[in-house]
Order: structure tokens, then sequence, then C-alpha cells
């Protein structure tokens, strides 16, 4: 296989690696914060998908899919939180079910609305020109989505290191009832952490549409995915969800391009590895 | 305690679909007891060692494609796949306990929940073996002591025999000291550490058994079937299974087939009228959280103790 072969795989790992990032960091934020396994957070990626697919149907442009398809979502997610999750408490099978619950209704709504058939979010071709680099020619999308991606990321952690909304966040993470002693207001902090995380989710559907393509079935793949960086990363870490993506990234990029059938299984051998060794992840911090 | 009067209702509701004689009746029946014993195997990780999986589809879906397997392609008699079938799921159990057990509560979900999608991700795409998406038909009943259990009756006599060995086996387990300790595990962790149980390898075994038991549900499936597919190894699958344990009532013996017949019946009314049966179970999830936490038999009970009370 030629050098060309692994630079344009790398290229393609670092792409999956950053819509990961973009799902799990918000599923790791809510988790962090709220103590809630959001699986709906698969869900969320494929409708986001869905409205930018419908957008972009609209003829509106592309900038207007990205935007509208995480607006969609992040309305969406916060009246869950606001109208059902918070009036659960702490009661963690009924959040599960809730959550699965939605999950379902969601996908089969998808299903009801946009039809079974896979649909391709054309990508606009400012960013799908190829991209010439040193002699190789690398497909610009996903030069586009590594950029967005890091650039979330950049922010993400300005924002939670940096500002006072992200060290109330912080607070209330590391201690929720002195946080709130302290006059932090919990529940808007968590309907708006909940709505940043389904916004990246909805974001992350539509940048994914061009390279993944949309289908039903979409988020039952997602989520796992995002299950794993997770658990690789560390439950409730930026960072370990930064790592985590690209880690499975990669993996799962170039199990698919060598061993295509055992891809999925190749995917889990880091996961069983880390648990073995660091049950809490390798950013995550030890519970109990 | 009296357990007369149950076991009365029990062989009452047992006969049922015999005496009303109709074979549609007594398919209905038949799928109503493979889901409970699969509700059952599930019960004994979500009631008693409140363990919440959702990748309990797992070893129903490894067994029943063992079966399907063994038997269509590979040319094996029944008698010999079923004990492959049963030994490769529980294998599988005993590694995937190992590894998911390495944590508890919401990652222990997470971890069964990536681990049994692995498995769907891969019957879906390894079309040589599994024929993806088409899944795999044709797969006989046996011939048990010179009886065709391609006739209902039969199957459904099998049924209910597998069905009562399996509650026999659960009631001995739930008092067993092995039970015991996996609800102490559930309810005091770290006490039971400190007197000296092995929580983990507690919690281990119990997910081995569980995962036994839904190998034999599993089994059952795909020869009432006589077909298999990648959704029965799927979250959905996982799902409707913690849904019939919720439903019924977790962390009692007669809940998960109460759970069962709710939900296979409502599944089967339903889908006569609607054929968005996913999106309805997603509805039927949400409401019974908002409205009836403790489970369908507890919430009733309660319901009718309210009722009693009021009576007097």
């Amino acid at each position: 296989m030629s050098l060309a072969f692994w630079l344009v795989q790398t290229l393609n790992a670092l792409a999956l690696g950053g819509l990961l990032f973009l799902l799990s960091a918000g599923f790791s934020l809510i988790f962090g914060l709220m103590r809630i396994a959001n699986l709906t957070h698969g869900a969320y990626f494929m409708l986001g998908a869905y409205v930018g697919l419908s957008v972009l149907d609209a003829s509106w442009g592309f900038f207007a899919a990205v935007l509208l398809g995480s607006l969609a979502i992040a309305v969406f997610g916060a009246a869950v939180q606001r109208f059902i999750l918070a009036r659960l408490g702490d009661r963690v099978l009924a959040q599960v079910l809730v959550t699965l619950g939605l999950s379902f209704i969601i996908a089969d709504l998808c299903l009801m609305l946009w039809t079974g058939d896979p649909m391709q979010l054309a990508a606009p071709a400012v960013l799908s020109r190829p991209i010439e680099f040193y002699g190789y020619v690398f497909p610009g999308y996903r030069v586009f989505v590594v950029a967005v991606s890091l650039l979330v990321a950049v922010l993400l952690w300005f924002l939670i290191e940096r500002t006072r909304l992200g060290a109330m966040v912080r607070a209330a993470v590391d201690d929720m009832e002195m946080a709130r002693g302290m006059g932090i207001r919990a529940p808007r902090l968590f309907t708006i952490v909940f709505c940043l995380g389904c916004a990246l989710a909805g974001m992350g559907g539509v940048l994914g549409g061009p390279i993944l393509s949309v289908y039903p079935g979409l988020d039952a793949e997602m989520l796992p995915l995002a299950l794993v960086v997770v658990i690789l990363g560390g439950i409730g870490s930026l960072l370990g969800a930064f790592i985590g993506s690209f880690v499975t990234g990669f993996i799962y990029t170039f199990g698919q391009a060598l061993l295509p059938d055992f891809a999925y299984v190749i995917l889990f051998l880091p996961m069983i590895i880390i648990l073995m060794f660091r049950p809490e992840g390798l950013f995550g911090e030890k519970s109990g | 305690m009296n357990q007369g009067g149950p076991l009365l209702v029990l062989a009452l509701c047992l006969l049922a679909p015999l005496a009303a004689g109709e074979i549609f009746y007594i398919n209905v029946a038949s799928q109503i007891l493979i889901a409970a014993v699969f509700a059952a195997s599930l019960n004994i990780l979500v009631g008693y060692g409140g363990l919440v999986s959702l990748g309990h589809a797992s070893f129903f879906g490894l067994a029943a494609y063992a079966i399907a397997l063994l038997t269509t392609r590979w040319g094996y008699g029944h008698f010999a796949a079923i004990l492959i079938a049963l030994l490769f799921a529980t294998l599988v159990a005993c590694v995937f306990g190992a590894v998911s057990l390495r944590a508890t509560g919401i990652p222990f979900l997470m971890i069964t929940l990536a681990l049994g999608q692995t498995l769907w991700g891969v019957a879906y795409r390894w079309a040589d073996l599994t024929g993806g998406d088409n899944g795999i038909t044709d797969v006989r009943r046996p011939v048990v002591l010179g009886i065709d259990l391609i006739e209902p009756t039969a199957f459904y006599l099998a049924m209910v025999g597998v069905l009562l060995a399996t509650m026999a086996f659960l009631n001995v387990f739930v008092n067993s000291g092995l039970g015991m300790s996996l609800e102490g595990a559930r309810d005091q962790p770290r006490r039971m550490r400190m007197l000296g149980h092995g929580v983990r390898m507690v919690q281990w075994l119990a997910f081995v058994i569980s995962g036994f038991l839904a190998a034999v549900s599993g089994i059952c499936f795909v020869y009432y079937h006589s077909y298999i597919h990648p959704h029965s190894l799927g979250l959905a699958t996982s799902a409707e299974a913690l849904l019939m344990v919720i439903a019924g009532g977790v962390a009692t013996l007669a809940g998960p087939l109460v759970g069962a017949a709710i939900v296979v019946v409502f599944k089967m009314v339903v889908s006569a009228y609607v054929t968005r049966w996913v999106m309805l179970l997603g509805i039927v999830f949400v409401l019974i959280v908002i409205f009836i936490p403790e489970g369908v038999v507890p919430g009733l009970l309660r319901v009718a103790r309210r009722f009693r009370v009021g009576a007097k």
C-alpha cells in the first residue's frame, strides 16, 4: 500500500475523530455535571443531520444547515431536560428509560419523515475542493471538519476553564451541594449545559452528513462509538473525550480499511485494555 | 408463606391457551413464555443485582445465531447444537461480565450497551457468516422423544417445561447464599465487602447465570420463529426485555412473566393497527417513567391497596 493511501486514511481518521469529539464532548459534559447518561445522544446526532438535510434541500446553504441543525437540537434538548429529565431527580433507571425511549421515538420519527433511503448531504463546493499538498491530493471537506472540531475544542476549553460560566460548571461538578450553597443556580446551569451538549451533537450530525451520509440506524451506530470514546477517555473529562475521539477515529478507520469484517471488534480492544488497568478511563477521576 | 395460591393461578394461566384450543392463542402463549424466560434472566441483574444492563440481547442473539448456523449450515444435530450454543453464549457472558463489571451503575450500563452493539454490528457486516440483513432462515424445530415440536401444542408444552424449570431454578437461586449476597451487594456493597464477601465475584457469577438463561430463551426463540436477524442482538431487543422487567416490577419472581405477557400482547394487538412499534415502545418507556415509575404490578398493587383501605 502506498504512502498516499496511508495519508488519506490518516485524514479520514482525523475527520472521524473530530466528528466523534463533537458527539462525545457533549455527552461527557452532561454526564460530568448531571450524572445522566444521555442515551438520546446518537439520535440527536442523526436528527441534526436530517434537519441539516432539509435546510440544504430548501437551498439555504450549508452554513445555515449547520446553524439550524445545532439550534433545532439545542431547543429540543433543552425542552427534554426541563420538562422531563429535571423532574426525575437522580433516579438512574428512570433516566435510562426516558432517554432510551426518546431515542426510539426520534429514530422512528426520522424514518417516517425522511424515509429509509440513505441520503447524502452535499458539502459546499468551496469546501469540497481537493487540497494539494506536496504533490498529494486530499479531500478538502475532511480538512475542514478537522479544523472545525479543533476550533470547537479550543472554544470549549476556553468556556470551561476561562469563563465565569465554566467556573460555575466546574464547581458544580466537583461539589454540587457546596456550589449550590454559594448561590449557583444549578437547574439553570443544567439546562445550559444540556443545551450545549445537544447543540454539539446536532452540529456533529450536519458536519458528518457529507462524510457518513444519513440513514436509519446512524443513531445506533454513533451512540456506541460515543460510549467507547467516553469510556476510553474517562467520563466527564473534556480532555479525555478529545484524546478518546481521535484514538477511536484512528482505530475504526484503519480497522475498516485493513480488516473490514472486524473493524467493529477491534474498536473494543483498547476499551477492554483500558478497563482492565484504569477502569475510570484515561483522564477520569476515581469515584467512591 | 403460602405459595399455593400463586402456584394455582400460574397453573391455570399456563393451561388456559390449551383450553382455548386455537393455534393462534397457543402460539401467542409460546412467545410470552420465551420472552418471560428472557426477562427473568435480565431480572437477575436488574432486579436482584441492581445492575442495569443494556446488552443482554447479546447472549440471547448469540445462542440463537449459534443454533441457526450449527443446524442449517454445519450439519450438527439439535442436541449437540443446543449444548454448543449454551456453552458458547455462556463463555461470552463470562468475558462480557468480567469486562463490564469493572464498573457499576451508569458506566456498567454504557459498557454493556457498547459491547452488545458491537455484536449487532458484526452480525450486520459479517454477511458471509451471518447472512447480514437477510438473517438466517429455515431453522427446523427438533423432534424430542418422538414428538415433532413443529406441532404448536407440543412446542408450547416444551416452553411450559422450560419456563417452570427456569422459575424453579430462580426460586432456588434467589433464596440461596449467592442470591442473598447478590442483593446484599446491590444494597450495601461496602458492608458486604467488609464482611468478607467478594462483591465482584458474586456479581460476575450472577452475570454469567443470567447470560446462560438468556441463551436458553434465545434458543427457544430461534426454534419458534425458525429465523434469526441481527435485530435480535441489538439495543431494541435488550431494551424490550428491560421494559418487560420494569413493567412487571423488578426483583419479583412473577414480575418478568407478567411483564412479558403485557409487552407481547400489547405489541401484537398494536401491530394489528399501527406499524410503528419502535416509536410506541419509546412512548411507553416515557409514559411508564412518568406515571408508574415502580412498575405495573407494584403500581397496580398500590392502587388496589389504596382501594381496599378506602373501602373499609
